[in-house]
């Protein structure tokens, strides 16, 4: 286990573990994804009361889940990165803030063609809209901290410490739903307890889920490589790396 | 800037209380602010000029104002206090204070809370004292105004608090004074929303009793977990520097 765990603060090998995860997470996901949407878009039975229009949940929910799961994630990597300097984390925590941002984005926009129709307005300043704003903002803060400290060590820490104090507008938008009684409906879906909607509108659901997870891993693994590549760049492994794939 | 105005922190013994040294990083923080009265002033001028903006910008009508009126004091005491949150360490991190303190044998967790206090008292409270002044320019009544400046006076510490946190992340930075805003407007909403949301409570007649103990929470969660985050972020900004 703690050899794994001092493995894991190697970029080499974590470069090299990436580069063979990546093609699986990539299909997978891929495959997930698209029967879940296809399934959900066309097959998907339509609903009594919104017709076709709720078919934007397939896309929207998941979208809104991970950008929050993302931030959870990147708050544990800042833990590792407070706790034993370990140099992955930071990449990780970098390489995935603008990942969340245009997933939070997407459940953004996917809530307002969804609102339009249903709620008669594309926006409403409601308690989860607003949260999820400000998770938006938070992720743009991440960013906008990242890039204006050049020494990598304190960017790191530094952004940490931020990260984990935005951690508190989590629970918010986990909770506004059911702390106040706004228009947006609670959870759609827990994978806990049975599903509120019938099965052949959840199945798809979870397949789309589960596939922007995986291909979250990819996207993910694919910039936390590049980041790596850049920070490693003057070390005797990349410079090897390189030349042997003839790129200069 | 002359080094007379700013008396430096001697190292204090180790045998010093917590509180001799909060206190007296707490009355060197005050007599640098008050030998820089016009810096200090600033942010307060700001303030009242903010505000004067909505009516001439928006609508001078009564029926607005009344409306808006907590609302715009609120936002115009946000901004201002995010101007003055560049001097609560710049100045000492520029002359080398800030690492004095740093050096202290007491943490640096009580002397941050007591730099925010004093950061609070020049700027929040005085922003809470002229609250009533500008309350009766936007035609708030007098059961509204009462109201808005408690709120005020619970919110102004927790942003001065949230935004230390702010202040010691972009220390030393260029672009230290947009950044600091975007990291902290953020973390300032919920406080707006509630502070808003009791004067618009109270305006409504709702009983708020439940929005003045919420802002009470965020009063006692800011002053208890920020200089945690404070102090961290300094000490990150000193390593950088």
């Amino acid at each position: 286990m703690w050899q794994f765990f001092h493995k894991l603060g190697s970029p080499k090998w974590f470069y090299g573990i990436a580069g063979r995860w990546m093609p699986w997470l990539l299909w997978s996901g891929l495959a997930l994804a698209l029967a879940g949407i296809v399934w959900g878009l066309a097959f998907a039975p339509k609903d009594y009361l919104q017709g076709n229009s709720y078919r934007i949940i397939f896309i929207h929910v998941p979208s809104a889940f991970l950008a929050q799961s993302v931030y959870i994630m990147m708050a544990s990597a800042a833990v590792v990165t407070l706790v034993w300097r370990m140099k992955l984390a930071d990449v990780f925590v970098k390489s995935v803030a603008p990942v969340g941002a245009v997933l939070t984005f997407l459940a953004l926009f996917t809530g307002a063609v969804w609102g339009k129709p249903t709620w008669g307005t594309w926006w409403i300043w409601d308690a989860r809209l607003t949260s999820m704003l400000i998770l938006l903002f938070l992720y743009f803060g991440v960013m906008a901290l990242g890039s204006a400290i050049s020494d990598e060590k304190s960017s790191a820490r530094a952004v940490a410490v931020l990260v984990l104090v935005g951690v508190v507008n989590i629970p918010i938008i986990k909770y506004s739903v059911e702390w106040w009684n706004t228009l947006h409906q609670p959870a759609t879906f827990k994978l806990t307890e049975k599903p509120s909607m019938p099965i052949e509108m959840w199945l798809p659901l979870v397949l789309v889920v589960l596939g922007l997870y995986l291909l979250f891993g990819w996207l993910a693994f694919v910039r936390m490589q590049t980041e790596i590549l850049y920070r490693e760049r003057k070390t005797h492994w990349v410079k090897t790396l390189i030349q042997s794939e003839g790129v200069v | 800037m002359n080094s007379e105005a700013r008396p430096i922190i001697r190292p204090l013994p180790h045998s010093t209380p917590l509180l001799p040294a909060m206190w007296a990083v707490l009355k060197r923080d005050l007599k640098v602010n008050f030998r820089q009265l016009q810096d200090t002033l600033n942010p307060l001028l700001f303030f009242v000029m903010v505000v004067s903006l909505f009516p001439l910008g928006v609508s001078p009508e009564v029926a607005f104002l009344e409306m808006a009126g907590a609302g715009i004091l609120w936002v115009a005491a946000l901004l201002s206090t995010l101007l003055s949150l560049d001097h609560l360490y710049r100045h000492d991190f520029d002359d080398g204070t800030l690492e004095q303190l740093a050096l202290q044998p007491q943490p640096l967790y009580w002397l941050v809370l007591a730099k925010t206090l004093a950061h609070w008292l020049v700027t929040g409270l005085p922003l809470v004292l002229l609250a009533p002044m500008l309350g009766v320019m936007v035609h708030l009544d007098g059961n509204s105004a009462a109201i808005l400046c408690l709120t005020l006076l619970v919110g102004t510490p927790v942003l001065s608090f949230i935004g230390s946190i702010g202040a010691a992340l972009t220390l030393g930075l260029r672009s230290g004074g947009v950044l600091l805003s975007l990291l902290i407007i953020p973390l300032y909403i919920p406080v707006l929303i509630f502070g808003t949301g009791t004067v618009t409570a109270a305006a409504e007649g709702a009983p708020v009793g439940g929005y003045l103990a919420l802002m009470g929470a965020f009063l006692v969660l800011a002053m208890t977990l920020a200089p945690f985050a404070s102090a961290a972020a300094l000490r990150i900004s000193l390593s950088n520097n």
